[in-house]
């Protein structure tokens, strides 16, 4: 196992979204130290790209704003290795499968792992693609995370098997966003996912109270927050941090 | 010519999210039992002959060619079909597999309209509640067709991210397919997005080269010397090619929307201008810049404006079997008027761009060469913007 492992050695882990350069990658740096400093476990960068098919208003809204910015994969790369010089905790990027295919797929997973990133999320990479980056991501350490959602039934059991560093549990139909409710029958969706893995599993998609987090928490080994998080930057802008913080501790503290 | 996975070539693939995996593979059971089935196909030629006007003609520009004095030129009139255009063909089967399913509700992206005003002729003919994604600037050029599909009973919902245009409709299909799939069919309108949609979607087209083929001979005792159709992403140059890739001897051109030309920005030409990358569900080629950020594209055609290519054609131009040339918005538009004072046939803007090529490559061409162009669409839609074009400041 990567150094996602040790994210969920602090009971249950919470891990909050940012995306990169939203609105400048000073604000991001400063807004994941913030979210660290309080608790977070791992952290989701996402590099953005210009057409996020599984992203909501709010997360469509932080792409555009860090693409106006004038941020690229080069840009993010440096900014992760200095981010590195005092954050420890394990960091994942989350982005779409053109962004890693477009650099040159070794390249950007070899970048990864010089930049110490431990994994990453490609929401349009399903379990019978995942062949265009795993080679590379074996190669170079770099943990490919797998994705199951509320639709996926009789493949739970076949995507589990063969995860890696975490399992991204979606808790919902539909895209990225805050939700009023969970409907999702998760519990027996975790059921499956412990018969057939010890990889930890933690839930997404539409967390945004403290009740939420600590509800999807419990059913699992901890909760991933993003649209609650960006609709701060959307708000506050480069005083984001600050707001950052004192969120990431109240829902830190629910999960304990 | 698609592999147990959907790849052609390199090409194709399923690159969505796990949300609709479970979605696109009870698609891919439901189409192959379908597809062999005689009921399934006796009721879907019955729509195509007494309901959509199958076969469409296969008509003789006898005008055209002498006064191009080249190749003979013969137009495959897509444009007679119910709704005008081609794109009730891939509809009609969709509709009627998704009905097998059970479904009851169709959600679709369109571009020009063409591709919505057919998913909603479908749905208000079999019952079904109907969606329709366009991009806000679309809803604009092509305001006679956002109100059409309100009449045939479809909402239209102006889609306002990105460019506000076909790519961004195709994203927003996308997630709203994610949020409600039990009840629900995404009617692609073209050959592109995850498999099965660029196989499913081709082989309900696949009725325009079946007939050319069964025309030609009829007329001519032989096959065409070229195929010719315009390519968005691509749904009437596959169905146009289809039953003429085995036969080598017949040219198989695709003519992409460079917009204002291929050395500018402003273009949509995306064999011509893109690379290889992976986006709404399939690996093909893509107008992108250097980190893999879709281009934001540009062509006079709504129905054109696409920053990909189905991944089929990708395939064939990687193999040399089909050539993707570009045309610009002004030679379209001059094919535009030329067809309808030559032939007395107004072209779907789309389809000019074919006609455009043909009109390049026909005078030096032998007399008793034969030549076939796609016009896929019927060109009511785009009077009004070409009249502004030529600086007439006329509004629908």
């Amino acid at each position: 196992m990567s150094n996602i492992g040790k994210a969920f050695e602090n009971g249950k882990a919470f891990i909050p979204f940012l995306t990169c350069g939203d609105p400048d990658l000073e604000t991001t740096a400063a807004a994941v130290r913030a979210a660290v400093q309080n608790g977070a476990d791992l952290v989701e960068l996402g590099i953005p790209f210009s057409d996020p098919t599984a992203e909501g208003p709010v997360i469509q809204g932080a792409n555009l704003r860090a693409l106006r910015g004038g941020v690229t994969t080069d840009r993010i790369f440096s900014f992760v290795r200095e981010l590195r010089q005092d954050v420890q905790v394990p960091m994942v990027f989350m982005t779409y499968a053109n962004v890693v295919f477009s650099y040159g797929a070794e390249r950007f997973i070899a970048a990864c792992r010089d930049v110490r990133i431990d994994g990453l999320i490609l929401p349009d990479l399903p379990f019978e693609e995942k062949e265009e980056f795993l080679p590379l991501c074996r190669q170079y350490g770099v943990d490919l995370i797998s994705l199951i959602a509320p639709t996926s039934e009789n493949r739970i059991a076949m995507i589990a098997k063969e995860a890696e560093g975490f399992i991204y549990l979606v808790s919902s139909l539909g895209v990225t966003g805050v939700r009023s409710e969970i409907r999702t029958d998760l519990a027996s969706i975790v059921r499956v996912i412990r018969e057939n893995t010890s990889v930890p599993c933690a839930i997404g998609f539409g967390i945004s109270t403290p009740e939420q987090a600590k509800k999807m928490a419990d059913l699992s080994d901890g909760a991933i927050v993003g649209s609650a998080i960006v609709k701060l930057l959307e708000k506050h802008g480069t005083d984001a941090p600050e707001y950052i913080g004192e969120y990431v501790k109240i829902m830190k503290s629910a999960l304990s | 010519m698609t592999n147990p996975s959907g790849r052609f070539g390199i090409h194709g693939g399923q690159y969505i999210p796990e949300t609709l995996m479970n979605a696109v593979i009870e698609l891919e059971q439901a189409y192959l039992h379908y597809k062999n089935d005689p009921v399934f196909n006796r009721e879907l030629t019955g729509l195509f002959n007494e309901y959509a006007g199958r076969p469409s003609r296969l008509y003789y520009a006898e005008k055209m060619t002498r006064d191009l004095g080249g190749a003979k030129i013969y137009l495959k009139r897509e444009d007679l079909n119910h709704t005008g255009a081609h794109k009730i063909n891939n509809v009609l089967g969709q509709a009627l597999l998704a009905k097998k399913m059970g479904k009851t509700r169709l959600i679709a992206e369109t571009g020009a309209g063409q591709h919505g005003v057919a998913a909603a002729t479908a749905a208000a003919l079999m019952d079904m509640q109907c969606v329709v994604f366009m991009g806000e600037e679309d809803t604009v050029r092509q305001a006679l067709n956002v109100y059409r599909m309100r009449l045939l009973g479809a909402e239209v919902i102006p889609v306002k991210t990105g460019t506000a245009t076909l790519k961004d409709a195709v994203s927003e299909a996308m997630r709203e397919w994610t949020s409600r799939i039990a009840d629900t069919h995404y009617c692609l309108g073209s050959v592109m997005g995850p498999h099965p949609f660029p196989t499913i979607v081709r082989d309900f087209q696949a009725v325009i080269s079946k007939e050319i083929r069964e025309q030609i001979l009829a007329k001519e005792g032989r096959l065409p010397d070229a195929v010719i159709a315009c390519v968005g992403g691509g749904s009437n140059a596959i169905g146009s090619f289809y039953h003429f890739i085995e036969d080598k001897e017949v040219r198989l051109i695709g003519c992409e929307a460079a917009g204002r030309g291929i050395d500018t920005f402003e273009t949509a030409a995306t064999v011509n201008t893109g690379r290889v990358g992976i986006f709404h569900g399939m690996k093909s080629y893509f107008c992108q810049d250097e980190f893999g950020q879709i281009a934001p594209v540009y062509s006079i055609s709504a129905g054109l404006d696409y920053p990909g290519i189905g991944p089929e054609h990708a395939y064939l131009h990687d193999i040399g079997r089909a050539e993707y040339v570009p045309v610009t918005d002004e030679e379209a538009v001059c094919a535009f008027e030329y067809l309808a004072r030559t032939e007395g046939i107004i072209p779907a803007i789309e389809s000019a761009h074919a006609v455009a090529y043909a009109m390049k490559i026909a005078p030096p061409m032998d007399r008793d060469r034969i030549l076939v162009i796609t016009i896929s669409g019927r060109g009511d839609k785009d009077c009004a913007a070409i009249a502004r074009y030529r600086g007439e400041d006329i509004h629908e």
